[in-house]
């Protein structure tokens, strides 16, 4: 037997446990990517199906119908037109969901219009018992001519029924369910006559959206005597729509029965308080405030552990190595370049495991409905309260999470306001500097105040996004039909699978795709740290001695005082120095003029940058970078550089700055106009530099 | 004057007569908000607005003013329990 390999794609509504079917599938055998020139994630998976059957699973974002309203909708339609794509699917997996199978069924029948060989998945069947339904799978699977699997992605059940049936793929039904042309007659047998060769269905798709297909151009279809209105159109998929529902509601009255609806009372007692007018509000904010507490509490212990194991590692390598050039790139550029993308990992693993579990229990869209008319005050949407949460862990995913809203006006909106809100990157940044300047103490025993001062930061970039959304509001002038429709699906216990399998792949994300930048930012940093133009580097030791009053010093003091002044008159030095009259006024030496400059790209670059730094400069590598940054003293006034003043001069800057070059990238993307992202760029930054002014001027 | 979703009260049923196709997204008739479907109101938000509906067994959040664009009649639960 020969050994083959087939496609299999996964498509269907949001909410119906698809991706936990691809996991189950799959494993943690994935790859996610993205199509190319577009930003839509695409997961491709690998499952052995039998000893010679082994199947490529690409899962589709969830689309509740063919008729594409978002980018991501277009990904699953151009794919499913394009027979000649590598990933063309020999069979299609529709998942649909026990207790939502009539509107499930909806994209199902316009699956098979295409004409690929599609098995209906039906998951979630452990509910089924509880729910009171029944199904006759015989008269379903000979109605919707298809072939019928029952899983159950949460227990676990089906899947060997499941992939048995995939390796029969070429044996499935591939007509379609029902004759949708005969809504017009007239109309689609002039395109039948127009277009012999083609599929009629996809005719139909290609002319009510906007779609490539290969092989036909859309002109030529729009070219003809029978062309309809825009209005004409979509009536006629209404029409489109009812006779699909007709059908399915047929098919239905024989094929499921449902005994009874006691099982409505969870869900309607818990929508009850959780969207109550006191407590659904009472109830976001603890959970907001709660998670904040346990990132910057339980991450505390592995960041600390963190910092101080690649401090050791530096003088470890500093002690043994030969000295030299190379030691020195590793023991000061590498080793504190991969510390300091390394330290990100606890929090940032915290927030991801909070989100996609405010997610996946079907919470978020009680959030959505809970502040839809407070958002609409402010030109957003209810839907923006997701993009500006997610926010919180990397403001890229977070603008590509506004395509579901509707109105672009509320969606232009969200785009630009979303960078205020706490992104990860700034986590190092805040943990550290809030770790030098705010006092470890409790307030009434058990609010920390190192924690609250992170809240605090947190509702100040909510609180600014709200107000330029405000002000954007007012000053835009868009008019928009506006459209807003959210799915509530019913509570589900978050499936430990899922959870941990997201947060694995959001985190290794994160880290490799930041981790490159921070890395190479630090080897560059340490070259330009350790090498300097004029002949004051490079014969530093001889100037010092020079001065009367460095000849008494003894050989460490000595060798400090030529550390440091290396480091003042290296190329990083200079660039530092340069800038420092412009940020002075902010409380801010010249060594934090330089780690502003190299996180202008990449905001989280900043404590990799001091890291690098204190390093070079420093005597001693054992000491951890904390330490160091306390230590430090400006040599003019004699007070500690990292004081009250300044470090809430920084936690504001960089609170406001726009400095993430792969924000203003997607913005671009996503609003189809260098206007928008160079407006957040001049207006977040010089906000930025206004209020950390203002700050420091008034605390010193 | 008609007799529109944004009309029912909290608990209500009702059962979808017509909507101008124009004033109603695809993505709701899609959901099944289509003429003849029954509509329950199960929840409605703080400050009055969005609606949390059962339309024909989906269960969606709508905003008010789209749901007076949606012409229903209610079903009188005094008739249905006959």
């Amino acid at each position: 037997m020969s050994k083959e390999t087939i496609n299999v794609a996964l498509i269907g509504n949001p909410n119906v446990g698809k991706t936990s079917v691809f996991n189950q599938l799959t494993g943690l055998n994935q790859q996610v990517g993205n199509y190319p020139g577009i930003t839509v994630e695409k997961k491709l998976g690998f499952c052995k199906l039998s000893n010679n059957v082994k199947a490529n699973v690409l899962d589709f974002p969830g689309t509740y119908s063919l008729n594409a309203s978002s980018v991501d909708e277009n990904v699953v339609i151009e794919l499913l037109l394009n027979k000649n794509h590598s990933l063309y699917p020999d069979v299609v997996l529709l998942v649909a969901e026990v207790e939502n199978l009539k509107r499930n069924l909806l994209l199902f029948t316009q699956i098979k219009d295409l004409g690929i060989p599609t098995i209906l998945v039906i998951n979630m069947i452990d509910r089924m018992k509880y729910k009171g339904i029944s199904l006759d799978i015989p008269y379903l699977e000979k109605e919707l001519k298809t072939k019928i699997a029952l899983v159950s992605s949460r227990k676990g059940l089906g899947f060997d029924a499941l992939k048995e049936l995939i390796t029969q793929y070429e044996s499935l039904p591939t007509e379609p369910c029902l004759n949708a042309s005969s809504i017009d007659e007239v109309y689609f047998n002039n395109l039948r006559k127009t277009f012999p060769n083609q599929s009629l269905y996809k005719l139909w798709l290609v002319i009510t959206q906007d779609v490539n297909f290969v092989g036909l151009n859309r002109k030529v279809l729009e070219n003809n005597s029978f062309i309809k209105t825009d209005s004409e159109l979509k009536r006629l998929q209404q029409k489109e729509t009812i006779k699909r529902y007709q059908f399915i509601n047929d098919t239905l009255k024989i094929g499921l029965k449902i005994n009874s609806e006691t099982a409505r009372d969870f869900r309607s007692k818990l929508d009850r308080v959780l969207t109550h007018k006191i407590w659904g509000y009472l109830i976001f904010f603890f959970i907001l405030f709660g998670i904040f507490q346990s990132i910057f509490e339980w991450s505390k212990i592995p960041m600390d552990y963190i910092d101080q194991t690649f401090a050791t590692l530096s003088s470890l390598a500093n002690e043994n190595l030969p000295p030299g050039m190379f030691t020195n790139l590793i023991a000061q550029g590498i080793i504190p370049g991969i510390g300091g993308i390394l330290i990100f990992i606890p929090q940032i693993t915290f927030l991801f495991l909070f989100i996609s579990i405010l997610e996946e229990s079907g919470y978020m869209s009680r959030v959505v409905f809970l502040m839809d008319k407070i958002m609409r005050n402010f030109g957003l949407s209810g839907k923006s309260i997701v993009p500006l949460i997610s926010g919180t862990a990397c403001a890229i995913p977070a603008i590509m999470a506004t395509r579901n809203i509707e109105n672009w006006k509320e969606r232009l909106i969200t785009i630009l306001v979303t960078p205020f809100t706490t992104c990860s990157a700034r986590l190092p940044v805040y943990a550290i500097i809030i770790g030098l300047v705010i006092p470890d103490q409790r307030i009434f025993g058990f609010i920390n105040m190192q924690g609250l001062t992170l809240m605090l930061l947190y509702l100040i970039g909510f609180g600014m996004a709200i107000f330029s959304a405000f002000v954007l509001n007012k000053v835009l002038k868009l008019k928009c039909k506006t459209f807003f429709v959210v799915e509530m699906p019913n509570y589900k216990l978050p499936m430990f699978k899922n959870v941990a399998i997201n947060v694995i792949e959001k985190t290794k994300a994160f880290v490799f795709g930041a981790g490159k930048i921070i890395l190479a930012i630090s080897v560059v940093l340490w070259f330009l740290a350790s090498n300097g133009p004029s002949k004051n580097f490079n014969d530093s030791e001889s100037i010092l001695l020079s001065k009367t009053e460095n000849k008494r010093l003894s050989k460490i003091e000595l060798k400090n005082k030529v550390a440091s002044y290396k480091l003042e008159h290296s190329y990083i030095g200079i660039m530092g120095k340069t800038i420092e009259p412009a940020i002075s006024p902010l409380g801010y030496d010249w060594k934090i003029g330089v780690a502003i400059i190299s996180s202008f790209a990449a905001r989280e670059v900043f404590v990799g940058t001091l890291a690098t730094i204190y390093s070079v400069g420093g005597s001693e590598n054992d000491e951890t970078i904390k330490d160091k940054m306390r230590a430090e003293i400006n040599p003019e006034t004699g007070e500690k550089i990292f004081n009250f003043a300044s470090g809430i001069s920084l936690l504001l800057f960089y609170a406001f700055a726009m400095q993430c070059a792969s924000t203003l990238a997607i913005t671009k993307k996503e609003t189809n106009s260098w206007k928008w992202p160079l407006g957040q760029l001049i207006f977040m930054s010089s906000f930025a530099y206004i209020v950390a002014l203002i700050a420091y001027q008034i605390l010193k | 004057m008609q007799t529109t979703i944004a009309n029912l009260k909290k608990g209500e049923k009702a059962i979808i007569k017509d909507f101008d196709v124009e004033a109603i997204p695809l993505k709701l008739l899609e959901m099944g908000c289509l003429p003849g479907n029954t509509v329950e109101l199960l929840q409605i938000a703080p400050f009055g607005d969005p609606l949390y509906l059962d339309i024909n067994g989906s269960h969606l959040a709508i905003r008010i003013e789209t749901a007076c664009q949606i012409q229903v009649d209610i079903i009188d639960p005094k008739t249905k329990q006959k």
